[in-house]
């Protein structure tokens, strides 16, 4: 499933695109040191194919759904994994760009979660492990299958973990896991049987192909390289996520610190005290018109948060921001006009 | 029309927008893609709980919209279609945020719904403004810009051939696709049968890329694309990318719509 930037905070999609962005560096260098000019036009072809493969649907027996592929796990089998990477990153672009899907702060998560999980870990370190080239039929089946469920769990796990540490959901961790981890096993045993009915159709049609990606020379410090990097980014995500965790407090939390603080120290309305304040409300992170518990009751001590909440800084609120499209829309109609006015002027 | 043949055309009208002569598409695309990257990150920067203060952001990709003329239905409609995955997740916070945050005369609204409608909200600016960016500068236009911005040769030559490619093997799955249903009635393919269509269609994919390297070759490639220059930069897109960064900063900062609100309703402090 694509990440959406809506759900992302800007430290967790920019931590994603720099460990989205090392990996492709490296699999760009990696293409360009080992590759033959002949491996541009067939990375962009199977781009294309996995582009058209994906909406073309089959039925899933007993359950009146359908499934696609997905493409990591076949490019990887198909070019070797490092051009897989790249392979499916630009299809994540594309579909970003012209399909809306997820938005261009989450490719990076998109990336991550779909084409370095997949083709830097599930494929190396479960296919590879299963299906050694040469392997039979009923091998290359369980390493699709296994290879596909591990790598789109991995996957879900990333999409939950990047939810969460971002903080706008009020999903739990746990209760997120619940949810996506059934769904991407299905999905999982869906492209795993995909992949595997592909790659055995093209054993049987075209057995070269498939060596092309055993066949190029794998250099063989890969695996402890691989590991160190993991282990680099694992250490940055823990470094970095309880900085997440601290800068995005959970709502509840928050509010009852305000509650706290604002009840125990009533600050003055007038001096120097009374401007930073009103600095500090000018460019805090969280505005403080609309929130319930912030109300004090005239002899400072708090009242139930509701029904005694502001309504009128939530009128202004809403009012504020009606006036606030109207005069967009009023902006982009003017320029619309205008360039309709030259348009007609330019014609006659 | 099959689902393919949507996809293509959804991919050929979007790009084909860029190549119109306006005021949109004659800015260099390095400045809109700095532009919107710095929107999006904007955009997200906000606490959850946001609703209002973010109005103001819609300026960005509604003015882009105007300026490159850009049609608003099958825009809206491309948001219309993403939105599940975003508003599914999001539907949980009105179920687990239930603590009332602001009220509307009488009626008192779950924090929940709140950050429901900021996701919402978020989800829009930031993939339509993806939606404008592609329709202002088309695939050839922003490939160039990704390589002079740094992005390695491998993945913006890849990028330009995946959406060449595209047609080609999108036409061909999709006659395909045409022929099996005539066939089968209508009904889906089983994986046994899906083996066999993917495969033949990754069989012509193969024998296309030779087709296409040996044409390479004939022409002298030699691994690198080259694209004619693209337009320089001029003052126009410091400007632009100067003019809406401070735009966007003065949005962070300051709550436009709650003043505007204050000012009207008269609770100026």
């Amino acid at each position: 499933m694509h990440m959406a930037d809506a759900l992302l905070s800007p430290a967790v999609g920019a931590g994603m695109w720099a460990l989205s962005g090392i990996a492709l560096m490296r699999s760009a260098r990696r293409v360009r040191s080992q590759a033959d000019d002949h491996t541009a036009p067939l990375m962009g072809v199977l781009g294309a194919f996995v582009f058209a493969a994906q909406m073309i649907n089959f039925a899933i027996p007993a359950t009146g759904s359908s499934g696609h592929l997905g493409g990591g796990l076949l490019l990887s089998a198909l070019l070797g994994p490092h051009p897989a990477l790249i392979v499916i990153a630009s299809v994540l672009t594309v579909q970003a760009l012209f399909f809306a899907d997820g938005g261009l702060l989450a490719l990076g998560a998109n990336i991550f979660n779909l084409g370095v999980l997949p083709c830097l870990v599930a494929y190396p370190l479960v296919y590879r492990a299963i299906a050694a080239p040469g392997a039979s039929n009923s091998r290359i089946v369980a390493a699709s299958l296994a290879a596909a469920v591990s790598g789109l769990l991995l996957g879900s796990l990333g999409v939950v973990s990047q939810t969460v540490a971002s903080g706008i959901t009020s999903l739990s961790f746990e209760s997120f896991v619940v949810l996506m981890v059934p769904i991407h096993l299905a999905i999982g045993i869906v492209e795993g049987l995909a992949t595997s009915a592909l790659l055995l159709f093209i054993r049987r049609a075209r057995p070269d192909l498939l060596d092309r990606a055993t066949t190029a020379p794998r250099p063989r410090t890969s695996f402890r390289r691989l590991l160190v990097s993991l282990a680099v980014a694992a250490a940055v995500t823990a470094g970095m996520l309880p900085w997440f965790a601290s800068t995005q407090p959970d709502g509840l939390e928050w509010s009852l610190e305000r509650a706290a603080g604002a009840a125990g120290l009533p600050t003055p309305e007038l001096g120097v005290h009374g401007w930073l304040a009103r600095v500090q409300e000018k460019t805090s992170v969280l505005p403080d018109y609309d929130f319930a518990a912030k109300v004090i009751a005239s002899d400072g001590s708090p009242e139930p948060a509701w029904p005694n909440v502001n309504a009128g800084t939530s009128v202004a609120g809403v009012i504020g921001g009606a006036i606030t499209l109207a005069l967009v829309w009023l902006i982009a109609w003017l320029i619309r006009r205008r360039q309709q006015i030259e348009s007609r002027r330019s014609a006659e | 029309m099959s689902r393919i043949d949507v996809a293509l055309h959804d991919l050929r009208t979007l790009d084909d927008l860029a190549r119109r002569d306006t005021p949109l598409t004659r800015l260099d695309a390095r400045a809109q893609v700095v532009t919107t990257l710095v929107f999006c990150v904007v955009v997200v920067s906000f606490d959850r709980y946001s609703v209002s203060a973010l109005l103001p952001l819609a300026l960005y990709p509604i003015t882009l919209a105007a300026l490159g003329d850009l049609p608003a239905r099958p825009l809206l409609r491309k948001l219309a279609i993403a939105a599940p995955f975003a508003m599914l997740v999001g539907l949980f916070n009105p179920l687990l945020d239930r603590a009332p945050l602001l009220t509307l005369g009488e009626i008192a609204i779950a924090g929940g719904w709140v950050s429901f409608a900021s996701i919402m909200l978020r989800f829009a600016l930031t993939v339509g403004s993806a939606l404008v960016l592609i329709a202002g500068t088309g695939m050839h236009e922003l490939c160039a810009a990704l390589g002079r911005l740094g992005v390695p040769g491998v993945f913006t030559a890849q990028l330009l051939f995946l959406f060449r490619y595209s047609f080609v093997l999108g036409g061909e799955a999709s006659s395909m696709m045409t022929a099996y249903e005539l066939r089968s009635g209508g009904r889906r393919p089983g994986l046994k049968d899906y083996g066999g269509l993917a495969g033949h269609l990754l069989l012509r994919a193969f024998e296309r890329a030779q087709r296409i390297h040996l044409a390479m070759i004939a022409r002298g490639f030699d691994g690198e694309l080259r694209s004619a220059a693209s337009r320089s930069w001029t003052r126009r897109d410091t400007l632009f990318v100067l003019g809406w960064c401070a735009f966007f900063l003065l949005v962070r900062w300051v709550n436009i719509p709650q003043w505007l609100g204050q000012a009207t309703t008269g609770q100026l402090p």
